[in-house]
């Protein structure tokens, strides 16, 4: 909604971000929670909102490269920050991201609500730890919530998407790397 | 839910903050890492007149080793305090209990200092500070002031931070002597959740290579962290004990912990025993190696 | 081209999902004005007046609404949607509350302004003042009727009903043995990650309105709208958009919201939008699984029951909209696989001052298993047998199928189920958890001070239940074939699963066939989705509409072709002569030839027009009995539902210090018929299965005596991550077709949870050595049962469960 609308006496903040790789503006009250800001002003929709809480983790960005709650942020704070939100994770060419092609290969979303906080947590994730073990990869995907898939196949996507990351950059996966890569159920 | 309007400022200097938290009439409430005030303004609970948003302070965003204390700037993240190789060298306890604060995605945001101005009885944090005995450092438009930990904690979600008032450092005493040990232990309902009890723990070795003493900080049994030495209950004991009955025997009896939602009080109390044992058990291990080494 | 039913087929919804390309409620509408409430913050109160004067002058306010303001059709309560001969005290809300207020969270006065946080703003403004009258709260303080929640409700008693079959009082009188058992289980809910929202536009030209909702039922939705509204249903579109989860709680309808959205759009003449929030969805929305059983139970030496009596109460909340689904289900699929002489249920449906109760996955199965299987256990407590033995006594046996169970089950027909291989399924168990190398197991952890405890737990399940769902299957001009079904979608992979099916019978490639769900301008009859339908209703209804679709194809084909329809077949779109796959024409040929047209829009259509040749005109361009274009509706309706099957087994290990519970092993085995898409269905059963083990261990709705829900948030409503869902789900299948539909398939949606409470109450008791009669149970729980077995150390002592596990606890709230 814009903020200029109806808002008699509330101060307004100029806002500058980069977000996906682009610098975008905005005008907003300070209360203005940077998950609505994203969606509403900024019109990308993809990070949702789940609790307005900070416990389910749907709403989580990346934040100058580190993943947060966008709920709980204002977004006059984070301004002149870069962000990165689940429409910013696929190829330049278009293709999916190892991230966002490993949910697909290893029905890694059911209704999708949560997926977006999944994939920017463990883009980063995998960023920080290449090559996860099973616990690492637990531990990455520990606070977001979902309620559809029972985790089985997020997990199975971590360590695809690891799998997919080395693929693409031209090393073979390496099954003698000790790593526990469990079986993802791949493509028909 | 959705926040109450308010002012807000981003200072870019600590002496713009006070000045801001100085104002006179006005309800001004610090914005650090922000994970526990946003969602109670949110939610409504909370509706400060002026936000000061500290966030651009950089200069408060360190965390260094100075002096026998660690030191965290108000602006430092739990993520950071995490990473310092430095400070978890100098006390190990930090990242034990740091490690049970919330999940990655709230310490990449909310800030140690932060955490010990909120005051949850049943945080991680307050409890290692009141055990180390650091201090916070305290500033006002008026002058500066060092809180020590026993006096830092009023009551549930209440600190000794007055109006007006920027808590700009927390200073942990670093590990004292080689001969010493640090434990944390906690059980929370789900990974990640507040403690339903936890305790931090501190124990060194005597000379003999047999217990010296040990102290105990317990999370969740009660309107701010309870300290207790428990130094009477384990002297002299082996240290390579795994079980340690006296000690568990003490916070039984000193311990009032209350029943709600999630545990009785009774569970609360066999737990604040249990975990007695298992970080003491933890802390002398570590002490063991050190001295080893 | 081989066959894609059984085929993993990657989803075909994921690729936008993924890219954050998806649309749900509160993405759309950008222009829309929003909706707020006022909702009571009593459990039980009369409103004594409602002040607006300071919210009027609020910024960006549109309009504020209370009950005095809504038309007749409005201003009456809502429907009570399923309605039954024992329910005779239904109550329903009215939209926004009329004089009372029955629970924390009810709506009493709708604002709409600018934005959400304007119009939260307003809301605020808004000063209603109450008399709390005393809240009922809690199934204790509802049977005993001090007070009553509704005054002209006696004994707070919705609904009492009774279904038997044989003389269950003189089976257990003449048993040999008998015993009795209390179980309950504790309120939960659904939880989707995505609450309800409801976006209205009315255009005032053509009088028409378009509705979008987070639903499980477009078609229900739009009926009781256009009833409440005062339209004609050709009046009203319902669009189902993204849903971010529905379990459930979205079958209900209309909610205040959908009716009052509507209606405050058509009057301010502008797009209005309602998205709820976490803290609303606690106390707005619904909640279910509160149940206190009490079970009498007849039995010979071998554990056989001879006579099964169950009085339950079921606490429904403030209303009852749903009618008594949930406590017809318990006394239904109660009897699991098993064929009890004599059987005997009875309950009361009985109000609180409490949020309503409505279906929640698995929608009084867990609830029935629970008490099944915990009686089970009990029973080969008291003969010490082994626990899979005295089940297997009680078996139906496959040759009994169909078996009548003699009682009337939730779609109104006679519970028989159709086929299943209990014997079959339990081997398959027995084997994949290893029962019999368990005790061996146990020993040994034993000696190293550790308690482990081995469970199972078997359901039967009634999917696929009526009336009817149907399907529409059409093929484009250029060869796209497009399908619609009435019933929605809210992260089941319908559009994949449906696809997988036509483009099996038309043998298209499936990347041409798309399928919409839940839009009410596609498919304008259908029921909804729930009760684990979707395979075996719109799966049918797909089916038989593209085998129309199919001979259609193949007779305008043939005519074109001139051959014979039967030496026709459809390979990769081509219609084609069989054996000779280069001689066909493409179904887009075949849909422009079945269209005669007087004007060509294209190249393609030329070939259809009146002077392009091929017609006799001897004959009319379309005969009939026929219609133009390639095409095919099909309706399935079933004469009964049929059953899915499972057993679960788990190994737990309790801490002898803390009581925490670990799950080291979780094994399903499951039976839904074949399977359309193994992937899909294996995602149901974990997402089923973590729900409940998070019902198990985890999640309780925490009232206190006042009727406030002290944990309506995230933080303190225990949800798993993943760090409390088993480690590894290891499933077998086992498939017995159902003769009821043509797919031979049965449901699978809510099969992961059904057993949850009752698998891991039996492990754990295995463990510990002490009846587990009441769920959830959290370590402190389980402390506090260790603590009474050892003040009051005789064994199977059938006391009821103690303080922790009261509807709300002992003690005082949170101090904290």
């Amino acid at each position: 909604m814009n903020g200029a609308g109806g808002r008699q006496g509330e101060e307004l903040h100029e806002l500058r971000l980069t977000v996906n790789g682009a610098v975008r503006t905005a005008r907003v009250p300070a209360r203005r929670l940077l998950s609505d800001c994203i969606r509403h002003d900024l019109r990308l929709t993809g990070t949702h909102v789940g609790c307005e809480h900070g416990v389910c983790g749907a709403c989580t960005i990346l934040l100058d490269g580190a993943p947060v709650r966008s709920c709980l942020l204002l977004a006059v704070s984070a301004d002149g920050a870069a962000i990165t939100t689940v429409e910013g994770l696929a190829e330049p060419d278009g293709r999916l991201s190892p991230v966002q092609q490993a949910f697909v290969e290893c029905h890694g979303l059911q209704c999708g609500f949560c997926t977006s906080g999944f994939l920017t947590t463990i883009t980063a994730g995998l960023r920080d730890i290449p090559q996860p073990d099973d616990e690492q990869a637990r531990e990455m995907i520990g606070g977001n919530l979902c309620r559809c898939t029972g985790y089985q196949n997020i997990l199975a996507s971590v360590h695809r998407a690891a799998e997919i990351i080395r693929e693409r950059a031209g090393s073979r996966p390496d099954a003698a790397a000790g790593a526990a890569v469990e079986t993802p159920a791949g493509p028909a | 839910m959705k926040p109450r309007p308010f002012g807000y400022t981003r200072p870019e200097s600590v002496a713009e903050a006070l000045a801001a938290l100085a104002a006179p009439d006005v309800e001004a409430k610090v914005l650090a890492g922000g994970q526990s005030l946003v969602p109670l303004m949110s939610i409504r609970l909370a509706w400060p007149d002026l936000l000061v948003d500290i966030n651009r302070l950089t200069e408060l965003s360190y965390v260094t080793v100075a002096d026998g204390q660690v030191c965290v700037g108000a602006v430092a993240r739990h993520a950071e305090v995490l990473a310092s190789l430095a400070a978890a060298a100098a006390q190990p306890l930090l990242r034990k209990a740091l490690r049970f604060v919330a999940h990655p995605a709230i310490r990449n945001r909310g800030t140690t200092v932060g955490s010990l101005v909120h005051a949850d009885p049943a945080g991680e944090l307050p409890a290692v500070l009141a055990l180390l005995a650091g201090t916070v450092c305290v500033a006002s438009a008026t002058g500066q002031r060092s809180i020590p930990a026993e006096e830092f904690f009023r009551g549930p979600l209440e600190s000794a931070v007055q109006p007006g008032e920027l808590a700009t450092e927390v200073r942990f005493p670093v590990l004292a002597g080689p001969a010493a040990g640090t434990g944390f232990a906690e059980v929370s309902r789900r990974r990640g959740d507040y403690a339903v009890c936890g305790v931090a723990v501190t124990a060194w070795l005597a000379p003999d290579g047999r217990i010296g003493g040990g102290k105990a900080a317990y999370l969740s049994v009660g309107p701010s962290p309870v300290v207790l030495d428990l130094t009477e209950a384990v002297a002299g004991g082996a240290a390579d004990a795994v079980r340690f009955p006296a000690a568990a025997s003490l916070a039984r009896a000193r311990l009032e912990p209350r029943s709600d939602l999630h545990a009785t009080a009774r569970y609360r109390r066999q737990l604040a025993a249990v975990l007695t044992e298992r970080a003491l058990a933890e802390a002398l291990g570590d002490a063991r190696e050190t001295v080893a080494a | 081209m081989s066959s894609l039913f059984g085929a993993r087929v990657q989803r075909v919804e994921d690729d936008r999902l993924v890219r954050g390309h998806g649309a749900y409620l509160d993405d759309l509408g950008p222009d829309a004005l929003a909706a707020a409430f006022v909702r009571s913050p009593h459990a039980h109160a009369r409103i004594t007046g409602i002040d607006l004067g300071r919210a009027l002058g609020a910024p960006g306010l549109a309009a504020i609404y209370t009950h005095g303001d809504l038309p007749p059709r409005l201003a009456e309560p809502l429907p009570l949607l399923i309605p039954h001969p024992a329910l005779t005290h239904g109550r329903t809300p009215y939209p926004l509350a009329r004089g009372e207020v029955n629970h924390v969270g009810e709506a009493v006065a709708m604002v709409v302004a600018a934005d959400r946080y304007l119009a939260e703003d307003a809301a605020d403004l808004i000063e209603v003042s109450y008399e709390p009258l005393p809240a009922v709260v809690g199934l204790d303080a509802a049977r005993a009727a001090v007070h009553l929640v509704h005054a002209d409700v006696p004994g707070n008693r919705a609904a009492n009903a009774v279904q038997e079959h044989g003389d269950t009082a003189a089976a257990i009188a003449a048993a040999p043995h008998v015993l009795e058992l209390d179980l309950q289980i504790e309120r939960s809910a659904s939880t989707p990650l995505e609450g309800r929202g409801v976006l209205a536009r009315w255009d005032e030209q053509s009088q028409r309105l378009v509705l979008w909702t987070s639903t499980q039922t477009s078609t229900g939705v739009r009926a009781a709208v256009a009833a409440k509204l005062g339209l004609d249903l050709t009046q009203v579109d319902v669009i189902t958009p993204d849903v971010g989860g529905g379990f459930g709680v979205k079958i209900v309808h209309p909610w205040p919201e959908e009716v009052l959205v509507p209606w405050a759009a058509r009057l301010l003449g502008r797009p209005v939008k309602f998205t709820e929030d976490r803290s609303e969805h606690f106390v707005a929305s619904a909640h279910e699984r509160a149940q206190q059983h009490h079970v009498t139970v007849g039995y010979d030496d071998e554990g056989r029951i001879l006579g099964l009596d169950v009085r339950f109460w079921h606490d429904n909340g403030a209303y009852v909209p749903y009618g008594l689904i949930v406590p017809i289900v318990t006394s239904t699929q109660l009897l699991g696989p098993y064929k009890p002489a004599a059987y005997r249920v009875e309950f009361d449906s009985l109000y609180t001052n409490t949020v309503l109760v409505t279906p929640y996955r698995g929608a009084g199965r867990p609830h029935g298993c629970f008490v099944m299987e915990r009686t089970m256990d009990a029973l080969a407590a008291a003969l010490d047998l082994d626990r899979t033995v005295v089940r297997e006594r009680n078996f139906i046996a496959p040759s009994e199928m169909p078996y009548d169970q003699g009682l009337i089950f939730q779609d109104g027909r006679p519970l028989i189920y159709d086929s299943g291989d209990y014997p079959a399924l339990l081997a398959k168990a027995r084997d994949l958890i290893g029962w019999d190398k368990f005790p061996p197991l146990k020993d040994a952890a034993a000696a190293e001070g550790r308690r482990i405890g081995i469970g199972l737990a078997c359901y039967v399940e009634g999917t696929g239940v009526g009336p009817y769902e149907g399907a529409h299957v059409m093929v484009e001009t250029s060869g796209r074939v497009k399908v619609a079904t009435g019933l929605t979608s809210q992260g089941q992979g319908h559009q994949t699963m449906l696809a997988q099916l036509v483009a099996d019978e038309l043998g298209v490639p499936i990347a041409d066939v798309e399928v919409v769900t839940g839009d009410t301008r596609r498919f304008g009859y259908a029921v909804g989705t729930f009760a684990s339908r979707t395979a075996v209703m719109s799966g049918s209804a797909v089916t038989l509409a593209a085998r129309k679709v199919k001979a259609k194809a193949l007779r305008v084909a043939a005519e074109a072709l001139e051959v014979s329809p039967a030496d026709l077949q459809i390979t990769r779109g081509m219609v084609h002569v069989k054996g000779d796959p280069d001689s066909g024409i493409s179904l887009g040929t075949v849909a422009v030839l079945s269209n005669p047209l007087r004007y060509a829009f294209d190249d393609a259509a030329a070939a259809a027009t009146q002077f392009a040749g091929g017609s006799d005109p001897s004959k009319p361009p379309v005969a009939p009995d026929d219609e133009p274009g390639v095409e095919g509706r099909a309706y399935f309706s079933p004469v009964r539902s049929t059953f899915a099957s499972g057993i679960h087994a788990a190994i737990v290990e309790t801490d002898p210090d803390t009581a925490e519970v670990a799950i080291l092993r979780y094994c399903v085995v499951h039976d839904c018929g074949p399977l359309i898409n193994p992937q899909i269905v294996e995602g149901q059963i974990h997402g089923g299965v973590a729900q409940g083990v998070g019902g198990a261990l985890y999640e309780r709705m925490a009232y206190d005596e006042d009727g406030q829900l002290i944990n309506a948030s995230f933080m303190d409503f225990l949800m798993p991550y993943v760090s409390e869902v088993p480690r590894e789900i290891e499933i077998d299948h086992l498939e017995t077709p159902s003769p009821l539909n043509p797919l031979g398939v049965k449901g699978a949606g809510e099969a992961g949870v059904i057993p949850g409470a009752a698998v891991l109450a039996a492990a754990i008791e295995d463990a510990e050595g002490i009846p587990i009669r009441s769920m959830p149970l959290s370590p402190s729980d389980l402390f506090e049962l260790r603590q009474a077995r050892e003040q009051h150390p005789r064994p199977g002592a059938d006391a009821r469960p103690g303080a922790a596990a009261a509807p709300f606890p002992a003690g005082s709230t949170n101090a904290g």
